[in-house]
């Protein structure tokens, strides 16, 4: 009885330890892509369409936020983070320090941070100030007829502030960008873990406010113009507004590598970064590159 | 829960005839201290994760983490250019949370363990054990998703809040997944208490009512205090459910119907995408030791109490 349960045991021991080194050693041209999650769906865009014409280069997608390929970048575990903030200084030294390599910065395409509320809600523009004083510590607002709007479905409550969290490179792009440099954000928003699931519950609440990618619209949201001062006029995000900057809200889109890329990867940011690659930016409801800088490289 | 049909008296080795090889003999011993390693486990994985959990906390929490900040304040924003790390709204969301969801799972634990140990049917208890077990298997992501998708819309209509996302959300869903601990507990130690009681309070005269109020609580009254401890344990512990259920938002709430942001949730949302060995790395990791000795208190004092029970029966 013993003896054959041990060499049960150990048969199965070696099987597993075989599968995985067999995993680990098998797929030598795969590519490992973390990070923002706002890219998270457009890099997966990409790693299908670069696939059907590079059968023997696979790009694996993963999200988790900015933060978290940088990190990853940082401790040397992955190829290509994609972010949707610059990397801070600290974490270039910490990946230099870690991997002796200095991370390569590629710009490949822009986002419009969209502002999104319920479909109920009857606002059609809002500046700049009044979103900082809704999300900014020590804002005046709270309420959504302290705007001027009679937002009925969502009568004597306060406006419910959907977030990021805080490590979201989207988090830190409002907070540079809307709220201003030293400006922190006031306490007791909802934060999300995700670019969609802002939309969703934003789609779900009357009373909330949200910022996601102008990618994630869907018919129970509605996005709102955004001017960069009370009065002027407000600005749809699109293609169009987000490339002559008329749109306030667009940031770049990143990639880092470590060191120059070489090899599969640099294959992969080439087709990226040409006419094929920018076209599923396109599709996919970011601003592509091209168009962007058409002269300068 | 009495010792005194205890197996442990009963050989530890079967014999295996006149003429047991030496290979035999190695074998059975080899298993031996396979189990032995084992057993011994769960002391060693125990130790080992608080050694990492604190080891990693420790540079922060002796190196200039303001405690009094830590504790007093509800200004949580670890990424800001002054990173303030107060969790008193955190601290506030994961007790609110707890005692919610401790005011809806208590009784109805409680309630249930009494009806399967004395007043269902043979086929009927086993049918309602295996279903509450079948609770207990639900993975807490589902949970979450029961709370986001099910409950958001049907508290909003219901009570008119603005979000469905709150305090009342995850207080039932963490109700739901802590009942099934308090009911199996609560069930054993029901079932512990010997029939003569029940037959002497029917003697008695006692109806079915007083026997279970007046006999069989204050004779289980500890073992039901450990179920009702260990549930509590699991509402404190829960983290992917509260996360989707409790709106995520660090503020001191002030109805059921407020957003809170709890302990563990924070935790599972920050810790993945922060930088190793930075001072939001860590102050996480302090929480975590934070969570630690509170699951430690909670569950000593569980122990003691069940301590108590024996004790008291054996005596």
């Amino acid at each position: 009885m013993q003896y054959r349960l041990l060499r049960t045991l150990a048969v199965g021991g070696a099987l597993v330890a075989l599968g995985v080194t067999g995993c680990y050693s098998r797929n030598e041209n795969a590519i490992k892509v973390t990070g923002s999650d706002t890219m998270v769906n457009l890099a997966q865009a990409w790693a299908e369409s670069f696939r059907s014409t590079h059968p023997d280069i696979s790009p694996q997608i993963k999200g988790g936020g900015s933060g978290v390929g940088i990190a990853a970048l940082c401790a040397g575990k992955i190829d290509i983070a994609t972010a949707s903030r610059p990397m801070k200084p600290k974490e270039i030294e910490l990946a230099k320090a870690n991997t002796g390599k200095e991370p390569k910065q590629i710009i490949v395409g822009r986002d419009a941070l969209a502002i999104y509320v319920h479909k109920d809600n009857p606002i059609e523009t809002i500046s700049l100030e009044e979103l900082a004083e809704i999300y900014g510590a020590g804002g005046k607002f709270t309420k959504w007829d302290q705007l001027g709007v009679d937002n009925k479905a969502c009568q004597g409550h306060e406006i419910i502030r959907v977030s990021r969290q805080n490590s979201s490179g989207t988090y830190a792009y409002f907070r540079e960008h809307v709220l201003g440099e030293k400006r922190e954000y006031k306490q007791g928003a909802t934060s999300q873990s995700g670019s969609s699931d802002v939309v969703a519950l934003v789609s779900k609440t009357p009373c909330a406010i949200g910022y996601s990618g102008m990618g994630y619209d869907n018919d129970q949201v509605k996005i709102v113009n955004v001017s960069r001062r009370k009065g002027e006029p407000g600005v749809t995000p699109s293609i169009e507004t987000a490339l002559d900057n008329s749109y306030p809200i667009s940031r770049p889109l990143y990639l880092y590598t470590l060191g120059e890329p070489s090899g599969a990867v640099q294959e992969f940011i080439a087709w990226i970064l040409s006419d094929e690659g920018q076209e599923i930016i396109e599709r996919n409801g970011y601003v592509p590159l091209a168009k962007e800088r058409p002269a300068a490289g | 829960m009495p010792a005194d049909s205890s197996t442990t008296a009963q050989a530890r080795r079967p014999t295996l005839g006149g003429g047991a090889s030496l290979l035999g003999w190695l074998g059975e011993l080899l298993i031996e201290a396979l189990i032995r390693v084992c057993g011994w486990s769960a002391i060693f994985f125990v130790f080992g994760i608080f050694f990492f959990v604190f080891r990693e906390g420790a540079p922060l929490l002796f190196g200039g983490l303001d405690l009094k900040e830590f504790f007093t304040s509800s200004d949580w924003n670890p990424v800001s250019d002054t990173p303030h790390y107060g969790i008193l709204g955190l601290l506030a969301g994961t007790v609110s949370v707890t005692v919610l969801s401790m005011t809806i799972a208590v009784p109805l634990g409680l309630g249930s363990a009494v009806y399967v140990s004395e007043f269902s049917t043979p086929k009927l208890k086993e049918f309602l054990k295996i279903a509450i077990e079948m609770l207990a298997a639900i993975p807490s992501i589902v949970w979450g998703f029961i709370a986001y998708m099910v409950l958001n819309p049907l508290i909003i209509e219901v009570t008119g809040a603005p979000v469905g996302v709150n305090i009342l959300n995850a207080g039932i869903i963490l109700a739901l997944m802590s009942v099934p601990v308090i009911v199996s507990v609560g069930e054993d130690a029901l079932k512990a208490v010997p029939d003569s009681y029940r037959e002497a309070a029917l003697a008695l005269g006692a109806s079915r009512w007083e026997i279970v109020y007046r006999v069989l609580f204050p004779a289980a009254k500890n073992g039901l205090l450990a179920a009702v401890l260990l549930g509590v344990g699991r509402a404190i512990g829960e983290t992917m459910a509260v996360l989707m259920a409790t709106g995520h938002a660090n503020q001191i709430p002030t109805s059921v119907l407020d957003r809170v942001q709890t302990l563990t949730a924070t935790i599972a949302a920050e810790l993945g995408e922060t930088v190793q060995g930075d001072d939001h790395y860590r102050v996480l990791f302090v929480i975590g030791i934070l969570l630690f000795a509170i699951a430690f208190v909670v569950n000593l004092t569980a122990d003691l109490v069940v301590k108590g029970v024996r004790g008291k029966q054996n005596g």
